[in-house]
């Protein structure tokens, strides 16, 4: 019998927890199938967050961390300095990377940690109930400011790629989403590429995904990748915001 | 072999390295930073890893992440650094991690002081963060001591599966001494077949975590945990006693304020007073059983506690004697150590009052 489809030998035979159109799972799969594609499953070494994907590690088939919330660059550092020769990679939430691990992912950026970050921008906190994110848009409303995020109360949201491209550790960032198949396959490249860099030892590689939280944000899925794809993606530009691996010896 | 002059946290780091530490991870505070200093130039000598953390915060996750990956893993601060690094030592017993962190401890709260004092005593005994872990602490009161105990804490925690913490009040960091490099107790080590190496060669992969979502999986890791401090508390209690035997009064102490009770001793024995001296070395777990032993024989009066801080210890000395005989306190906070005179003045006063 032939395969047309199946189960990435990246992720295990467990049912996730995500909820119905929730990108976590989707990103998770693109992630796999890199990893799958290039052959780095007995070598990957994950770090999850805390977060939606705190139960990353039970669904990757790989080898995988759980650390605290927001310190995941500080373990994937510990791991990618003792083991330089494998590949390494973090996946995390925005509350996780720009609120409370805002510290830790500049200076694994800036000390141009080998390892690649998986970011998920939803602009919100998914596990804890819907509050306000360092990303949640202007006008967007969470648990945290009902009426909407406004700029005087709560500053402007954060664009971290474009924030960690400053740094000269970071290679290559780009900012994807997976709302459709021509995107999905744009985001599926990006990690790869990132991957790709990190096991030519090129530096800091930062994928970030636009995500949608249908739950949190109150949307049917289908609704909220109209909002991400009108609303998101016009403050957090799409496409690849530094790419100097190229030039990086 | 020939004794060699070292200072306090050189001996730190120079330890570390023979015990076979594969990657320490600092952050400069005084009093330690000859600790990061010195790992920064000896260990890629060695072909280890060395790298200066953002923080404190991010060193013990460094440590967590390469402790993970089986590796003998260490970092080195001073109390408001340790504040920091509760959060990971936490989380580093909860996944059932062995790591070395050793506590250059000055005057708090807060900022402080730089000067030597071991106010961190509760926080170093007790968990330090949150959950129902401990750390073993171990309390060196000379250098010799220190270079023994940071090789051997290695083996500890390897065998335990446990983070083992070095607490030494500043003035242990900072005095040189002659010392010998003399061989240390190696333990038999169980493999360490749960860290994260990627999973070539195994069926399944490894996942190391200290989320329990089940209240009963949590409940079953803490009953494990539980199991393995008791271990602990049967096979790993160290203390030393002098002229305990036939003495009046007992003073307990440990690390610097414990040598300078050395001279205090003789001092009040000259005068005509038998004076002992209990030094917990092991400060979790506390050597509560000799320690009661001996206070509750008919030669001992009372008992003076001794520390720089506002009395810690005393707590546990309390619970060891269990009301036995009167416990009296002596301590200096702040950074300042006690002096031979003030001890010697304080042992009489707290005599004169069981007259
Ligand atoms: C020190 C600490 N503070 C707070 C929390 C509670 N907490 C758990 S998940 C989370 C937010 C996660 O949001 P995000 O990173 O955006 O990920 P998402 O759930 O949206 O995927 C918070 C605040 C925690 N676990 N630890
Ligand atoms: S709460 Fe939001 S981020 Fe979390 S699983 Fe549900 S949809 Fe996804």
């Amino acid at each position: 019998m032939a395969y047309i489809y199946k189960r990435s030998e990246g992720l295990r035979d467990i049912p996730m927890h995500y909820c119905p159109g929730c990108h976590h799972g989707i990103v998770h799969k693109l992630v796999a199938e890199v990893l799958e594609e290039m052959d780095l499953l007995d070598e990957v070494i994950g770090v999850c967050p805390v977060g939606c994907a705190v139960f990353a590690g039970d669904y990757f088939n790989c080898d995988f961390q759980e650390a605290a919330h927001g310190r995941a660059p500080a373990v994937a550092t510990g791991i990618k300095r003792t083991h330089p020769n494998q590949p390494v990679f973090t996946y995390q939430g925005d509350g996780d990377l720009a609120s409370i691990g805002a510290g830790e992912i500049v200076h694994a950026a800036m000390r141009g940690e080998k390892f690649t970050t998986v970011f998920i921008n939803n602009g919100i906190y998914g596990m804890t109930g819907g509050q306000m994110a360092p990303t949640t848009l202007i006008g967007m409303k969470a648990s945290t400011c009902q009426d909407g995020r406004s700029a005087e109360q709560a500053g402007m949201p954060m664009r971290m790629s474009e924030m960690l491209a400053t740094l000269d550790g970071c290679v290559y960032a780009e900012r994807v989403c997976v709302i459709d198949i021509p995107n999905l396959n744009k985001a599926k490249r990006a990690i790869k590429k990132a991957f790709e860099y990190q096991m030519a030892g090129k530096g800091f590689t930062f994928i970030e995904v636009l995500s949608t939280c249908p739950t949190n944000w109150g949307m049917t899925p289908l609704k909220a990748n109209q909002f991400l794809k009108e609303k998101m993606a016009a403050y957090y530009q799409l496409g690849v915001v530094k790419d100097t691996a190229q030039e990086v010896k | 072999m020939a004794k060699e002059l070292w200072k306090g946290n050189e001996v730190i780091a120079e330890a570390a390295i023979r015990a076979g530490c594969d990657c320490y991870f600092g952050y400069p505070i005084t009093p330690q930073s000859e600790v990061p200093e010195y790992m920064s130039v000896h260990m890629p000598k060695h072909g280890r890893i060395f790298v200066q953390a953002e923080s404190e915060v991010a060193a013990i996750n460094m440590v967590y992440g390469a402790a993970a990956c089986g590796l003998r893993a260490m970092t080195t601060s001073s109390s408001p650094g340790i504040s920091l690094m509760q959060e990971g030592i936490s989380y580093i017993a909860g996944s059932r991690l062995p790591a070395v962190i050793v506590n250059c401890m000055r005057g708090g709260p807060g900022l402080g002081t730089i000067q030597p004092s071991q106010a961190d005593y509760y926080q170093s005994t007790r968990g330090g963060g949150h959950g129902d872990y401990r750390t073993i602490v171990l309390a060196p009161s000379n250098i010799q001591e220190l270079a023994d105990f940071v090789q051997e804490a290695f083996d500890i925690a390897d065998y335990y599966r446990n983070p083992v913490m070095i607490a030494v009040d500043g003035m242990i960091g900072q005095i040189l001494e002659p010392i010998e490099w003399r061989p240390v107790k190696r333990r038999e080590l169980p493999p360490k077949d749960w860290a994260t190496t990627g999973k070539r060669g195994r069926k399944t992969p490894n996942l190391v975590t200290s989320l329990f979502m089940d209240p009963e999986d949590c409940d079953r890791m803490n009953q494990l945990m539980g199991e393995n401090l008791k271990r602990i508390e049967e096979n790993e209690t160290r203390y030393e006693a002098i002229g305990c035997d036939d003495a009046e009064i007992i003073l307990v102490a440990y690390g610097t304020p414990a040598r300078i009770i050395i001279s205090v001793l003789d001092e009040l024995r000259t005068q005509g007073i038998k004076a002992g001296l209990f030094r917990p070395i092991s400060l979790w777990p506390f050597p509560e059983k000799p320690l009661h032993d001996y206070v509750a024989k008919d030669n001992v009066k009372l008992v003076l506690d001794v520390e720089m801080s506002l009395g810690q210890m005393i707590d546990d000395v309390r619970l060891a004697i269990k009301g036995k005989k009167p416990v009296h306190f002596y301590g200096r906070a702040g950074g300042i150590v006690p002096t031979v005179e003030e001890i010697i003045e304080a042992a009489k006063k707290a005599l004169k009052e069981a007259k």
